[in-house]
């Protein structure tokens, strides 16, 4: 049977349909249920294999991307969610998502909270352009074996990856949690260079896991790069980078539960 | 109750610090030295210090990056400081403040009870040249604070929380009936209702035929009803048209009759849905689904409040194309701002700097857009002084729905479903605002017609009327714009008669008028006809979306409009008089357009023809648009097939946007373009018209719609009317629509039209815009993967030029570098263009093409230097080409690239018809022609001039 995945759809989401063709193309069964529905228990997370918080502008950015959309998580689905992740179930946060993920403190997922946050692009604009991303985490299912780059938009202002201190950095190092990181188009580091690293963020890093893996958080959209006609050099013959396969690894493992 | 007042800062450098002073520096505020922004957040209730602490590091700050303080008001003042003011701004009661709705939501989530009410602000410490403290020129603090929606105070300022006034029925009778001509007259202008005399004496003598006076209600609903703005009187007025050229006296009935749904009807596409008569024209996609296109204004608001007024605009078009039942797929933003360099001395008293005009419009754009999640895919941006004092922004949205769902079949009986945002004073008088000429005071008098969007809410507006739609859930819906429920329920009920109670209307703060509730243009509403077994299914749709539902009445089936407050009639109007007794206008029209002759022999230009070519890519009209477009989500929704920008490094500008829908089967998709030439329009309205509709088509073609799919929108922003010759150039545009609908077969499906976008200045001149029409067109591709971008693509291939060359220098961009103007007419539209586009396609269908790019302005040398930056090639022109070849401009031209092996087929599809080898691609990073080398470099350099100076 197809893993369900539930596209939770807090109040501003917007990229639920987006990556709801993704998660289809992959092979599971999507399901984009509101905020409200989940709340009051008419579907319920446990009944899903998968769970995707997905792209926008939850509460308008109200007090910081993400902020309120965490506060609704650990409000209303605390404990739930809190199961569902450590059943070891796949869970991945996209741009807004991940903002929520970050601001609820499930990710990094580090003892102590507050310790690491997702605030304005350096330039301190909303910016919508194409990057390239380096699949980093052998520990992540999301990126566990993706043997090649992964170029795909973003669509954010406030994506720049901080940490308050470097030990923190090293144990995401050592831990694997560094799951994307932004690089140039040969695979080589962006060490910060705008507009490789296109938003500041510490370590070129994309995307984060919690130690277990199965919790992914990133800025870029692959779900907006899952046919060979979305990128922007297809009519000069390039065929590189779908964002598919990150998700296929998330369906494949959600199919194994 | 105390107010707590926090103050949040960044720890690092904040990015809008630098921007503030730059803009400042741009407008020669040279002795501002440094400006730091801190938010303010003001929040009214009862607190302990443990429960401020944790407002301040839980909700209010992002305790890693910024660093919060909070005080009770009145703050301990700050110590004085010689070289330094404090500016702090909050907005102005009645604005929309989401913000501090959702703190006041949040804190209650956190468990913190004792909030009552909140507000947001912002601090500015502005630092100055010690010496200059003392004289200040305060206009630099229009920078900081727009007085339309915000106040400002030096030092501190105290926030204006939504009042809670007492509850207001208080109706106003009008004496109509007793009134002179003069009266009448007088009573328009006093209730800014912009009505001329004629139909003012209409208004009377109903009034005397129903025995009775009207309501405030009443009469305000009538001048909503008959606004230039809901019933476009121009278009529809009775026109004696004097032609000074051929001497002859003639009459049009109608513009819109006349020259646009006649040319519709006249080409009788079997593909034509709808046209005119919904929120959006409508036409097939395949055999599933149908798409719709609306494109709209909003001039006057983006004037006087440049992110409301582009805001709402996106967000007003968004919900025309919800208004057919269709979800939003793309949105499309043509901007045209005074220039940019306008030292502020020379603008008009009361007129916003066109620089901050630009960032505004933009980031309301960007922020209604990204936020509701509907991609931006196609613009332009253009400027020119007529622009400064009124700006023009508009705004289209493409839609797409399955067959066979969208209906307007109200049945008496049906409940008037209200769904969306709530009622508040926002936007008051806003139809009436727009069809009026601004002066210096236009912008204090309509503050409360600025309205401040919420695209959140639209978006729940979204989701839930896509699944009422599939679930059959409603008869008729329409959205909630100019005129408010006055105008949407007004004609919605307009065949049948309703009867509504306002007291059900929710609102955002209490004490409106019955006639401010009915006429509010409160954002983000959509008014429905539901039977009354459907209620329920949508309200529960509602509740899954967290979408307001308002029941405010019934329709009725006698044809009359009736407004109830608490039960007791505030207006009780005749349908068939609202809706047809506005008498028709009666105009006259005098075309006097001089025509030009082509000049005999050319001014021989004393640069070098590298120079012009730079200058060209350098001038602000065709510069690189990346830095807006990049601010604007162009890829949500997945379906962006052909960017806004194109090439190697993305950075070429693209013909027209591809996209493909999700949840479309097939390869099929939508193409859309667009056309817009004031510079033609200043001096040749009827060949403006034809040019541009013949732009919006060949762009659409250039990346691989199929030219017999193409239908068409009007958007004619104009000066006033009233005035002979301002109305002539107008009946000459539409002639000249008609003229290109029926040579390209392009029908129009929708149009608008915005009229005196003029300026009364205090020195009493009146400064009116160039004429300007916007075509956008709307196409299919049947297999997205033929698509074509406008890039180089592989040095050796062949350039040729197709279309019939005629390069003219009337009203080119030339004339706009060079240092003497060439006086010639502007291009003609040759009868084979259509021919050509065919065969164009055929050769893009058959994949000869591996890039095409239009001839528009700057001409042919433009064209081949921005295919050349798209590719990171270099081209040589080897056939001959003159400085009017090379920047002349003409219509229905473009360079297209072929492979050398496909040259003989490229040859057959193009038989019979103007084409042209001009050379090839090389690897050799330089574009050649007639002895000139460029280096790419170069070109690329000039074309990234930033459209801001010193930005």
């Amino acid at each position: 049977m197809k893993p369900q995945a539930l596209i939770l759809l807090a109040y501003g989401s917007n990229r639920d349909y987006d990556v709801a063709e993704a998660l289809t193309l992959a092979g599971a069964e999507p399901r984009v249920i509101s905020h409200n529905e989940l709340r009051e228990n008419k579907k319920r997370l446990a009944d899903y294999q998968m769970l995707v918080l997905p792209g926008g502008f939850s509460y308008a950015d109200a007090l910081g991307a993400g902020k309120l959309f965490a506060l609704d998580l650990n409000s209303y689905f605390n404990e739930e969610l809190r199961a569902f992740v450590e059943a070891g179930k796949p869970v991945v946060g996209v741009c807004n998502g991940f903002q929520a993920l970050v601001k609820a403190d499930i990710l990094p997922a580090v003892e102590s909270a507050n310790q690491a946050t997702l605030t304005f692009n350096e330039r301190g604009r909303f910016e919508c352009r194409w990057v390239t991303l380096k699949p980093v985490s052998q520990t992540c299912l999301w990126t566990r074996g993706l043997e090649n780059l992964i170029e795909c938009p973003i669509a954010h202002g406030e994506g720049n990856f901080q940490i308050n201190d470097a030990a923190l950095a090293a144990r995401l190092q050592s831990q694997n949690q560094i799951a994307l990181t932004y690089v140039r188009a040969d695979g080589s580091p962006a060490d910060g260079e705008y507009p490789v690293n296109p938003n500041g963020s510490t370590l070129d890093i994309a995307g984060i896991c919690n130690p277990q893996g199965n919790v992914l958080g990133l800025m870029p959209h692959p779900e907006n790069h899952i046919r060979f006609y979305q990128h922007p050099q297809w009519t000069r013959g390039v065929k590189r980078g779908s964002g598919l396969p990150l998700f296929e690894n998330g369906v494949k493992y959600a199919s194994q539960l | 109750m105390t107010i707590y007042k926090f103050s949040i800062q960044q720890k690092t450098r904040d990015p809008r610090n630098e921007g503030y002073l730059q803009s400042a520096r741009a407008l020669g505020f040279c002795q501002l030295k440094r400006v730091e922004c801190i938010d303010l957040r003001f929040i009214e209730g009862q607190l302990t210090q443990a429960e401020l602490r944790r407002l301040a590091l839980e909700l209010l700050s992002d305790p890693l990056t910024q660093s919060v303080a909070w005080d009770e008001l009145p703050a301990p003042p700050s110590p004085p400081q010689a070289d330094t003011v404090i500016l702090e701004v909050s907005l102005r009661p009645g604005v929309t403040d989401s913000v501090a709705a959702e703190i006041v939501r949040a804190a209650r989530q956190i468990g913190i009870d004792g909030v009552r009410r909140a507000a947001t602000g912002q601090r500015y410490i502005l630092r100055f040249d010690e010496s200059v403290k003392k004289s200040v020129d305060e206009s630099v603090y229009k920078l900081f604070a727009n007085s339309t929606i915000q106040r400002w105070a030096l030092e501190s300022i105290e926030p204006t929380f939504p009042e809670e006034a007492a509850s207001s029925g208080a109706i106003e009778t009008i004496p109509i009936r007793a009134l002179s001509d003069d009266e009448l007259l007088a009573l328009s202008k006093e209730r800014r209702a912009a009505l001329d005399l004629a139909e003012m004496q209409a208004i009377r003598a109903y009034c005397k035929k129903e025995g009775r006076d009207l309501s405030d209600v009443e009469f305000e609903t009538i001048a909503q009803t008959w606004s230039e703005h809901c019933v476009h009187k121009t278009f529809k007025a009775l026109i004696t048209v004097e032609d000074k050229n051929t001497q002859q006296t003639t009459t049009v009935d109608s513009i819109i009759k006349t020259y646009l749904k006649s040319a519709t009807d006249q080409i009788a596409a079997p593909w034509v849905r709808s046209a005119f008569v919904d929120n959006a024209g409508i036409i097939d996609f395949d055999d599933e689904f149908e798409i719709s296109f609306k494109a709209e204004t909003h001039n006057h608001p983006s004037a006087v409040e440049p992110f409301g007024g582009a805001n709402t605009g996106v967000g007003g078009v968004i919900r025309d194309v919800l208004g057919v039942s269709a979800k939003p797929i793309a949105n499309t933003d043509v901007l045209c701002f005074g220039k940019q360099d306008i030292p502020l001395s020379e603008l008009p008293a009361g007129v916003i700097h066109p620089q901050r005009i630009l960032s505004g419009v933009v980031a309301g754009v960007q922020d209604y857009g990204n936020k509701i999640g509907v991609p931006t895919v196609n613009g332009a941006i253009l400027f020119d002084e007529g622009y400064a004092a009124n700006p023009l922004v508009f705004c289209g949205c493409v839609g797409i729905a399955p067959k066979g769902l969208h209906h307007k079949n109200p049945q008496a009986g049906d409940r008037v479903i209200i769904l969306g945002g709530r009622t508040g004073r926002d936007g008051l008088r806003g139809a009436t605002f727009s069809s009026m000429t601004m002066d210096a005071q236009t912008g204090e008098a309509a503050g409360a017609s600025v309205q401040i969007g919420d695209p959140i809410i639209e978006k729940g507006l979204i989701d839930v009327i896509v699944r009422a739609r599939d679930l059959r859930l409603y008869n008729d819906i329409t959205d909630c714009g100019a005129g408010g429920l006055s105008s949407a329920v007004g004609e919605m009920s307009a065949p049948l008669g309703c009867d509504v109670e306002l007291k059900n209307v929710r609102l955002k703060y209490a004490g409106l008028a019955p006639w401010e509730i009915w006429l509010s243009e409160a954002q983000e509403r959509m008014v429905l006809a539901v039977a009354p077994q459907n209620v329920r299914a949508l309200q529960e749709i509602c509740d899954a979306y967290n979408v307001e539902l308002t029941d405010i009445g019934a329709f009725a089936a006698d044809r009359r409009l009736v407004v109830r407050y608490d039960g007791v009639p505030v207006a009780d109007l005749d349908n068939d008089f609202l809706h047809e007794g506005i008498p028709q206008q009666k105009l006259r029209a005098v075309i006097n357009q001089k025509k030009t002759q082509p000049a005999s022999n050319l001014p021989i230009p004393n640069l070098p023809i590298s120079d012009y070519l730079l200058r060209l890519l350098a001038h602000p009209n065709i510069a690189s648009k990346a830095s807006v477009v990049r601010l604007y989500d162009h890829e949500i929704q997945g379906g962006s097939v052909v960017k806004p920008l194109s090439g190697v490094c993305a950075d070429a500008p693209s013909d027209a946007a591809v996209i493909k829908p999700i949840g479309t089967k097939g390869m099929k998709g939508i193409v859309l373009a667009n056309g817009v030439n004031p510079e033609y329009g200043k001096r040749d309205a009827y060949r403006m018209a034809l040019a541009v509709a013949d732009e919006a088509v060949r762009n659409a073609v250039a990346v691989g719609a199929d030219p017999e799919r193409i239908a068409i929108l009007d958007n004619f922003c104009w000066g006033d009317p009233k005035r002979p010759e301002t109305l002539g150039a107008l009946l000459e545009a539409a002639r000249g629509c008609r003229d290109a609908a029926l040579l390209f077969q392009a029908p129009f499906i929708s149009g608008k039209d915005s009229l005196n976008n003029e300026y009364l200045a205090s020195d009493g001149q009146r400064r009116a815009i160039p004429p300007t029409l916007l075509i956008s067109a709307l196409g299919v591709i049947e297999d997205v993967s033929r698509a074509v971008t406008m890039d180089l693509k592989e040095s050796e291939n062949e350039i040729y030029l197709v279309g019939k060359f005629d390069p003219v220098f009337g009203g080119s961009h030339f004339n706009l570098v060079a240092d003497e103007e060439i006086c010639e007419p502007v291009p003609q539209v040759a009868d084979v263009n259509p021919r050509v586009y065919q065969s164009l396609h055929r050769a893009i269908h058959s994949g000869l093409i591996r890039s095409a790019h239009d001839l528009s302005e700057g001409g042919l040398a433009v064209a081949a230097a921005e295919m050349c930056i798209g590719g990171r090639l270099g081209m040589h022109l080897s056939a001959p080409l003159s400085a009017r070849d090379l920047f002349g401009e003409t219509t229905g031209c473009l360079l297209v690239e072929i492979s050398p092996k496909n040259s003989v087929r490229f040859a057959e599809v193009f038989a019979d018809l103007p084409v042209k080898k001009l050379g090839r691609v090389i690897a050799d990073e330089t574009l050649n022609f007639s002895e000139t080398s460029i280096p790419l470099a170069d070109l690329i350099a000039a074309f990234n001039t930033p459209l801001v100076p010193n930005s």
